[in-house]
């Protein structure tokens, strides 16, 4: 029953990680872009829920409709304002531009919002759970799960079934020749970045309600977001959601082995992953 | 080229034998003013992770400037102190680095530092390899101390450290839990860091105190820091019975646990976790599962001490911290205040303000009531540490904002209790 229980709970902090990695799986499958501040920009969102929560006193969940644009916003005006000028032959330019995004981030969130580590407060939500037999889920991790599989099943959806999403797609088989078709690469790369920004959004919301944030915490987030977007192939949202539970389990398993295992095993699968399937379990089909 | 370069092959000439010539000419003008100047070099980790515990240096600061201003008095000669404040940016690195430049550059006469090992230890061990003078505080002895290789009976040449130790958290927390009685299984939570490290050492750490004192913990290992689930670690505490937490932890991992606790049906009736819970801002942030956790105080306006340098009293000088800054008060307030209290102390006592080692002199030969209780090197537990009181505090909720009562006083009967320990559940 305790393996079970370390399965199940794995399969939940899945869900979180496969939150962390959507945006970066989704902007580097379209425009092969590695973003080093996403996980600041992960705890920037905590942040402008923070703020949203405070002023208007609503519920974390509920500032999501104020974040969520917000953000979308911002990753717009930072793709044609900033990253669009340093995309092109090499891959070095945007991630070190991307680095410098992380310093100034930290810096500007700790010069705003102090050292203090901050919460968000969701009440009752944060200590609910359901008895499954012996098992005790948590309301939040279960919650975020949804929410991961949801937004994955939106973003899924917009990449295959609607205009924005072909236009993803044709830009990232092949830039000059959707230019030629008359798409806008430069919007289209605001357009995909806003996406992501926006479901980084929900990632870092679901983070401030889970635990603690500071200014420092972002880098640390990162890593368990690339692993995933790794482990489940690039530029495959399914995957990556797979990744995530894969990452997860893998977690929770080494802990139950011992604690100090917990990270390391998650480390150790994703470097087996990549050794033997150097794409990941399930990359993207060309074409 | 019609244009003449400023740069002439005369001009260029006389330019560069004046100013070769110049130090032969101007040595003997150095003038000194009446009053001479000491400079106090002070590392502190203003940015950051670590910035919280930092947050009231500027307050200090200023305070300890204005008491400087009239210039303190050496063998009968007035000297002006100069602090030179740097940031660690939270980095061991970096503060080596400042550290380097303030004894280096700023050419400063005393180096002082502040919080977490992280910031202590690179300092002071500049300060040793430099000869500087050195005086630190708010970070446990036994991370100073070994962290920094230093060998018991020997120590140090320069630098000198006072703050509490991990037997005396040990104390102060046995003694709180002594006064109820929950049973004696103990759930332990040790991160992988430094400070986890230490406290959990199954030698020298909690384990085999708690052991000792008749509770039996339960280890399940060190984790690391920034962990997202510990699940299996509150399965195991179930599994075992526990009814007290205890352990180091940072604020995020803390916020992490305790929320799991909750949500997996794990309701300790004590929690008491060194680090995470110093802050107003942290427990705060928890809401209403922040009140009564418990913790280490190492000093709070309730504490019976007054500053020797400006007469306040621990109550006035966190009063009014809290009314120029709006912010409620934190425990390295009173620790930063001390600091300076030693140094006026040592540049008051020193017998040749120009010597180093009379500087290190009058350090080992403090003995000096302060804002944090008395400093006096020849009563540390070991070479270049001396300790001051710790006792044992729980939050507690006051009206709206959170209170951080003295539960506990084993072994420091002149502290006085503020509040009664209660129990979460």
């Amino acid at each position: 029953m305790e393996w079970v229980n370390a399965i199940v709970q794995g399969t939940l902090l899945g869900g979180l990680y496969a939150l962390f990695a959507a945006g970066l799986s989704l902007i580097f499958g379209v425009m092969r872009l590695v973003n080093i501040a996403h996980g600041d920009f992960i705890v920037l969102g905590a942040y402008l829920g923070l703020s949203v929560t405070t002023i208007l006193g609503i519920h974390p969940l509920v500032a999501l409709v104020f974040v969520v644009p917000c953000m979308a916003m911002i990753g717009y005006i930072l793709q044609r304002g900033i990253l669009n000028q340093t995309l092109g032959g090499d891959l070095l330019s945007p991630l070190l531009v991307t680095f410098g995004l992380s310093v100034i981030l930290q810096n500007a969130l700790l010069e705003i919002y102090s050292a203090d580590p901050q919460k968000m407060n969701a009440g009752a939500l944060e200590t609910a759970s359901v008895s499954l037999g012996d098992l005790s889920l948590g309301v939040l991790p279960l919650l975020t799960f949804g929410i991961a599989v949801a937004v994955i099943a939106a973003l899924q959806w917009t990449f295959y079934r609607t205009a924005l999403g072909r236009a993803f797609r044709a830009t990232s088989d092949n830039q000059e020749i959707a230019q030629l078709m008359g798409l806008n690469r430069r919007h289209i790369f605001g357009m995909a970045m806003a996406l992501a920004l926006a479901v980084t959004a929900i990632a870092g919301i679901m983070l401030g309600i889970r635990t603690s944030f500071d200014p420092s915490v972002g880098g640390g987030r990162l890593i368990f977001g690339f692993e995933a977007v790794i482990i489940g192939g690039l530029g495959n949202l399914w995957g990556t959601l797979a990744g995530g539970v894969i990452l997860g389990v893998a977690q929770t398993i080494g802990a139950k082995i011992d604690p100090g295992w917990q990270l390391l095993a998650g480390h150790i699968v994703f470097l087996a992953i990549l050794a033997v399937r150097p794409n990941g379990l399930f990359p993207r089909v060309s074409g | 080229m019609n244009k003449r370069s400023p740069w002439t092959r005369r001009g260029f000439l006389a330019g560069a034998s004046t100013t070769l010539a110049a130090p032969a000419i101007l040595t003997s003008t150095r003038a000194y003013a009446q009053t001479r100047t000491l400079r106090v070099g002070h590392v502190s980790p203003q940015t950051g992770p670590l910035a919280a515990f930092a947050e009231a240096d500027e307050y200090i600061l200023q305070g300890v400037v204005d008491a400087f201003a009239g210039g303190i008095e050496n063998n009968g000669t007035a000297w002006n102190i100069e602090v030179i404040s740097k940031d660690s940016q939270s980095n061991p690195n970096r503060a080596a680095e400042v550290a380097a430049d303030l004894i280096l550059d700023d050419e400063v006469d005393i180096i002082v530092a502040a919080s977490t090992p992280d910031t202590v230890n690179p300092v002071a061990d500049q300060a040793e390899i430099n000869e500087v003078p050195c005086i630190s505080t708010d970070c446990p002895w036994q991370p100073y101390f070994f962290g920094r290789n230093g060998v018991p009976g020997e120590g140090f040449q320069n630098t000198y450290h006072f703050f509490f130790g991990i037997e005396d958290w040990i104390g102060a927390t046995l003694g709180m839990w002594s006064q109820v009685d929950v049973g004696t299984q103990v759930a332990g939570m040790f991160p992988n860091d430094a400070d986890g490290n230490a406290f959990g050492d199954a030698q020298n750490g909690l384990p085999p105190a708690m052991t000792a004192a008749g509770y039996n913990i339960t280890d399940p290992g060190r984790y690391q820091p920034l962990t997202d689930d510990f699940s299996n670690q509150i399965a195991a505490f179930k599994e075992a019975g526990c009814t007290i937490v205890t352990g180091n932890m940072i604020p995020p991992d803390f916020a992490t646990f305790w929320g799991q606790c909750a949500q997996q049906g794990f309701n300790p009736q004590i929690v008491t976790i060194g680090k995470a819970l110093l802050f107003p801002s942290v427990i705060e942030s928890l809401g209403d599962r922040g009140d009564g956790l418990t913790t280490e105080v190492w000093w709070s306006p309730d504490h019976p001490y007054s500053s020797s340098l400006t007469g306040v009293s621990a109550r006035e000088l966190t009063n009014g911290y809290t009314s120029s800054t709006g912010r409620p008060w934190t425990q390295p307030i009173g620790f930063k205040h001390a600091l300076f209290e030693v140094v006026a102390d040592v540049v008051r006592r020193a017998e040749d303000l120009e010597d180093p080692a009379a500087i290190v002199s009058a350090i080992a030969s403090t003995n000096l009531d302060t804002m944090v209780g008395n400093v006096n090197w020849d009563n540390g537990p070991i070479n270049n540490v001396t300790k001051t009181p710790l006792v044992a505090g729980q939050w507690q909720k006051d009206g709206d904002a959170f209170d951080l009562k003295i539960v506990g006083n084993a072994g420091q009967p002149e502290i006085a209790l503020t509040g009664e320990l209660k129990l979460l559940s």
